[in-house]
C-alpha cells in the first residue's frame, strides 16, 4: 500500500466557543484529486488553513508523505511541498507574471539572475503541464483565468507536490473552468496531488477521484467519486434529503411590468458599466441575467434599485421612473412597487450591527404601520412583524432581538428575502440570492422566488451561478462587458452556449 | 463570535479601566514624592465632600454632558465632531446676544430664548464643516478643528472691537441684567435655616442637561431620524441601498451636535459668568470627546462619564490648591483616564473576554467529558 501524500489525524480547532473542526482524519493519496465539499461554515477553509500553517490546530497531527510534520507557518508548508491557490488571488496587480512568480522566492539581493532562472523554469513548466502564460504580461492586463494559472505556476515554481485550490471556479466562466480542469488533470498525470475545495457538486463529480464531505466541523464521509451521486453528496452535506431541481410549472407571462430601453450606466470613475441595454419582463416570469461577476450586472441592479444613476428609459407598469437620482432613491423605488434583494447582503441588504427587527424595517422604516405617531417609531409593532416573518421564512434562531451578524449566511439571506418578498412587490430585483448560502436555505429561497412568480409578479434574477439561472429563469439574458450578448430560453440552450456568450463570443444574432 | 454579557461590557470594562488609570496615577504621584492616598482623600473631599464641592462638580459635569452628547450624537452617524470647543464658543455668543439685546421679562423666558440662541449659533458653526463634508468630502475632523481656531479669532475680534463696553479694561461683554439671572443650586435648595451650595456655580442648567440626555436617547433610539442616523453610521452602503439621503444625515447629525455643544453656553455664560468672556469654554469641548468615548455614545453613559470628569476637574483643582502637586498633574490624571477608557479599551476587553469564554466553556465541557 502506498503512503498517503497527506494524512491528517484527529485535527480539532476551536475559535472561542465555536468548534470549527472536530476530530478530523483524512488520507489523500498521491497522484489523485481529492475533493472536499461542504456548505459555508462547514470548516473546509479552516482545515486547509491549518494544513497551510495559517492556524495552529488545538489537537491532531499532520503527516506528509509518511512523515509527521509540524506546520507552524506557511513557509514550512511550502518547504513541505504544499502550494495553495486562494479564492482571492494574492498577486501584485502591476507586476508582470514573471515578477509575481519570483516574488518571495528570490535567490539573492540582485533580481536579474532570479528572473532569468525563473524564465527558463516557467518555460519548462509550461511545456510539462500545458500551462501557457506570457511571462512578461502585466497581471492587471490579463484575464482572471490567466491570473489563476499564475497562482498555480507560483506554487509549482516553489516545487509544490501538493496543490490546494480553494473554490477555484468561483470567478471563472464555464469555458475557463473546463480549461482549469484540463490543467488539473494534466497535473494529476504528472503525479501531483490536488485538494479541491468547493461547494459545487458538479465539479466534484467531474474531476475528483475521492471526495470528503464536511458538515458543521465534522468529516461526515469520504467516498470514491465513482461510487456516489450528487443527491447522495447533497444529503451528506446537509444531513437530510434535498431537492436539487426546482419544481416549477411553465410561466404564464401577463402584462408588461418592466420595460428597459437603451439603459446605460457610467460609474463615478467615468467607466461605462452598462452599455445600451434593453429588455422587458412581464408579470409572472423570471428573467435571469447570467454573466461572470463584474460585467455590469451589479450596476444594472443598482440603477433599477434607485441608488446608481443612468441614462435611457425605464418604465414600470407603463410609467417611467427617474434614472438621474434627482427625484428618486431606494425609497421612491419601493413606493413604485420595486423590491430589491441586493447582491451583497452584508454591505447593502443588512446592517450587521442592527438587530433582526431593525433590519426587517430597513428601507421600509417609513411604513405607516411601523410608526407610533408622528415623532416615534413603533418598535413593538416592528418586533411583532419580525417574529411573524421569521417564523414564516423559517429563520433560525427565530429571535428578533439578535444582531444580523449572529445569524448564518443562509438565515441572514432569509431575513432579507422575507423583508422584500413580504412587501408583495410588482417587480422583485434579486442579486446572487444564494451566494454563501447553505443548500437547505437555497432550496427554500428558490421556492419562494418561484412562488412569487406564480403569483404573477415580475422577477429580475442576477446570478453568477449558471445552474441557478438555468433552473429558475424563464428567459436567460447573458451580460458581458456591460452589454446583453443575447437572450435564450433555458430549454433551448446549454451551459456551453451560455458560457461562450459569457466570454463575449457572440452567437447568432439574438 | 459570542459576546460577553451586557453588564460586563457596559460596567466591568470601564471600571477595570478606571482602576488601572488610578493605579498609574498613583504611581506618577508617588514618583513626584507625594502621597497618593492623601491626594485621593483630598480629591474626594474637594469634589464630593460638601454641597459647595458638589456645586462645582455638577457645574463642570453640566458642561461635559452637553459637549459629550454633542460628540455622541455625531458619532452615531460616524461623524467625528472635534469642533465642540468652537461650537460652544459660538453658543456663548448666541447667549450673550440674546441676553443683552432682548429685554426679557423673566429668567425662565430668557432661559428658553438663550437655549434657542445657543443652539442656533452652535448649529450654524457646525453647519459649514458639515456642508463641506456632505458636498465636497472635506474631512469633518480637519474642518471642525480648523473651525475651533476661527471661532476663537472671531470671538477675540468681537469682544475687543464690538461687544466690549466703552471704558472696560478686559475683553468681555457687560454683565447681563440681574432680572434674568438663572437660579443657582443655592437659590433652589437652601432652606431658611441652612444655606446649601454656598458660592458654587451649579445652576438650573444641570436639569436642562439631564433633560437633553433624555431627549437625545429618544431621538437616537425611538425616532425614524435616529434610526436612519444610526443606519448611516453603521453602513453607508446599506444606507444608500435603503434610500437614506447621506447629505441629509450628515447635515442633520452635525447640526444637532453643534446645537448641543452650543447649549453648553447657557451653563457657563448665562448661569455662571453672566457675561461673555474670552476662553469661556475652557477645553470642555475637547473633554466632551473623552466623555462620549467613555460613555459609549449612550446618553446615560455620557451622563455618568460627565459626572466622573466633573469630579476629576473639581478634585484636581482642589489638589492644585492645597498640595504641592502641580496643576499639570491633573491633566496627567485626566489623560490617563482618557487613555485607559478610550484608547486602550481593547487592552482590558480582550483578556476579560478570554476569561469569560474559559469560564463559560468549563461547564459546557463537563457533560462532554462524561460521555
Amino acid at each position: 500500500m502506498t503512503t498517503p501524500a497527506i494524512e491528517l489525524k484527529g485535527i480539532s480547532k476551536a475559535f472561542g466557543p465555536v468548534q470549527a473542526n472536530k476530530d478530523i482524519s483524512i488520507r489523500v493519496m498521491p497522484g489523485t484529486i481529492h475533493g472536499i465539499i461542504g456548505e459555508n461554515g462547514a470548516g473546509k477553509s479552516t482545515l486547509m488553513s491549518i494544513l497551510y500553517g495559517f492556524y495552529k490546530a488545538d489537537a491532531g497531527e499532520i503527516w506528509i508523505n509518511g512523515k509527521k510534520t509540524e506546520i507552524p507557518d506557511s513557509q514550512h508548508a511550502i518547504a513541505a511541498g504544499i502550494g495553495m491557490v486562494f479564492q482571492h488571488f494574492k498577486l501584485v496587480e502591476n507586476f508582470t507574471v514573471l515578477e509575481n512568480v519570483v516574488l518571495g522566492a528570490e535567490d539573492g539581493a540582485m533580481l536579474r539572475p532570479s528572473l532569468a532562472k525563473a524564465r527558463t523554469q516557467l518555460k519548462q513548466l509550461a511545456e510539462e503541464y500545458e500551462l501557457n502564460v506570457d511571462p512578461d504580461a502585466v497581471i492587471e492586463e490579463i484575464g482572471v483565468g490567466m491570473q489563476q494559472r499564475v497562482e498555480i505556476l507560483k506554487a509549482l515554481y516553489r516545487q509544490a507536490d501538493i496543490l490546494i485550490l480553494d473554490e477555484p471556479t468561483g470567478v471563472l466562466t464555464p469555458a475557463e473552468a473546463d480549461q482549469l480542469f484540463r490543467i488539473l488533470g494534466r497535473l494529476r498525470e504528472e503525479g501531483k496531488t490536488i485538494i479541491l475545495i468547493t461547494h459545487k457538486l458538479r465539479e466534484i463529480m467531474e474531476i475528483t477521484d475521492t471526495v470528503s464531505v464536511m458538515r458543521r466541523g465534522e468529516m461526515t464521509a469520504t467516498v470514491k467519486t465513482a461510487e456516489t451521486s450528487p443527491p447522495e453528496l447533497a444529503e451528506l452535506m446537509v444531513g437530510r434529503k434535498v431537492l436539487l431541481q426546482v419544481d416549477k410549472v411553465p410561466a404564464k407571462p401577463g402584462e408588461m411590468v418592466l420595460e428597459v430601453k437603451n439603459l446605460s450606466v457610467t460609474d463615478s470613475g467615468g467607466v461605462q458599466r452598462v452599455k445600451n441595454v434593453s429588455f422587458n419582463i412581464r408579470a409572472g416570469e423570471i428573467l435571469g441575467i447570467a454573466g461572470v461577476a463584474g460585467n455590469g450586472q451589479s450596476e444594472l441592479l443598482e440603477v433599477l434599485g434607485g441608488y446608481e444613476f443612468g441614462t435611457g428609459e425605464v418604465k414600470i407598469n407603463g410609467e417611467p421612473i427617474d434614472l438621474t437620482g434627482r427625484h428618486s432613491n431606494g425609497q421612491t423605488r419601493r413606493e413604485r412597487g420595486i423590491a430589491h434583494v441586493p447582491e451583497d447582503r452584508q454591505r447593502e441588504g443588512l446592517i450587521m450591527d442592527y438587530m433582526a427587527w431593525e433590519n426587517i424595517a430597513f428601507g421600509y422604516h417609513h411604513d405607516p404601520k411601523y410608526q407610533k405617531n408622528r415623532l416615534f417609531m413603533d418598535n413593538a409593532a416592528i418586533r411583532a412583524d419580525t417574529a411573524d416573518k421569521m417564523e414564516r421564512f423559517d429563520v433560525r434562531p427565530p429571535n428578533p432581538m439578535l444582531q444580523a451578524k449572529s445569524f448564518s449566511g443562509g438565515n441572514q439571506q432569509k431575513i432579507v428575502v422575507a423583508r422584500e418578498i413580504e412587501r408583495n412587490p410588482d417587480l422583485l430585483l434579486v442579486g446572487q440570492p444564494t451566494r454563501g448560502v447553505d443548500i437547505g436555505a437555497i432550496e427554500f429561497i428558490h421556492k419562494q422566488i418561484v412562488a412569487l412568480r406564480d403569483q404573477g409578479k415580475a422577477i429580475l434574477l442576477v446570478s453568477v451561478e449558471l445552474d441557478e439561472i438555468m433552473s429558475l429563469a424563464d428567459r436567460i439574458a447573458v451580460m458581458f462587458d456591460g452589454k446583453i450578448m443575447g437572450e435564450r430560453l433555458p430549454e433551448k440552450t446549454n451551459v456551453k452556449e451560455l458560457g461562450l456568450l459569457m466570454a463575449g463570443v457572440a452567437g447568432e444574432a439574438a | 463570535m459570542e459576546k460577553m454579557p451586557k453588564w460586563a461590557d457596559i460596567f466591568l470594562i470601564p471600571v477595570v479601566s478606571l482602576i488601572l488609570a488610578a493605579i498609574f496615577s498613583a504611581i506618577v504621584i508617588l514618583a513626584i514624592g507625594e502621597d497618593p492616598w492623601a491626594a485621593v482623600k483630598l480629591m474626594v473631599k474637594g469634589a464630593l465632600g460638601s454641597t459647595y464641592a458638589w456645586g462645582y462638580t455638577l457645574y463642570y459635569a453640566t458642561n461635559f454632558i452637553f459637549t459629550g452628547l454633542a460628540v455622541a450624537v455625531a458619532f452615531h452617524a460616524r461623524m467625528f465632531n472635534i469642533g465642540g470647543e468652537g461650537q460652544a464658543m459660538l453658543g456663548g455668543l448666541g447667549v450673550a446676544l440674546v441676553c443683552l439685546y432682548i429685554p426679557w421679562p423673566h429668567w425662565s423666558l430668557a432661559l428658553i430664548g438663550a437655549s434657542v440662541g445657543a443652539a442656533l449659533f452652535g448649529a450654524a458653526w457646525a453647519a459649514i464643516p458639515a456642508f463641506l463634508q456632505a458636498k465636497r468630502g472635506s474631512h469633518i475632523v480637519i474642518t471642525t478643528i480648523m473651525f475651533n481656531f476661527i471661532a476663537n479669532a472671531l470671538l477675540v475680534y468681537l469682544l475687543v472691537n464690538v461687544l466690549k463696553p466703552v471704558g472696560m479694561m478686559e475683553p468681555a461683554t457687560s454683565k447681563f441684567p440681574k432680572l434674568i439671572q438663572l437660579p443657582s443650586f443655592r437659590d433652589m435648595f437652601s432652606t431658611a435655616d441652612t444655606i446649601m451650595f454656598r458660592g458654587a456655580p451649579a445652576n438650573i442648567t444641570f436639569f436642562v442637561a439631564v433633560a437633553a440626555c433624555v431627549v437625545v436617547w429618544l431621538l437616537i433610539w425611538r425616532t425614524r431620524l435616529g434610526y436612519e442616523l444610526r443606519a448611516f453610521g453603521h453602513s453607508e452602503s446599506a444606507a444608500k441601498y435603503a434610500g437614506i439621503n447621506p447629505t441629509k444625515i450628515i447635515m442633520v447629525s452635525m447640526l444637532i451636535s453643534g446645537a448641543l455643544a452650543g447649549m453648553m453656553a447657557i451653563n457657563n455664560v448665562m448661569g455662571e459668568a453672566e457675561r461673555l468672556v474670552l476662553n469661556a469654554v475652557e477645553g470642555a469641548g475637547f473633554i466632551g470627546i473623552a466623555v462620549a468615548l467613555m460613555g459609549r455614545s449612550h446618553p446615560f453613559g455620557v451622563f455618568l462619564a460627565a459626572l466622573l470628569f466633573g469630579f476629576l476637574y473639581q478634585g484636581g483643582a482642589e489638589l492644585a490648591l492645597w498640595t504641592s502637586i502641580p496643576r499639570e498633574m491633573i491633566v496627567v490624571i485626566q489623560a490617563l483616564v482618557i487613555l485607559f477608557t478610550g484608547a486602550l479599551d481593547n487592552m482590558v476587553r480582550m483578556p476579560l473576554e478570554k476569561l469569560f469564554f474559559s469560564l463559560r466553556r468549563k461547564p459546557a465541557a463537563k457533560p462532554a467529558a462524561a460521555e
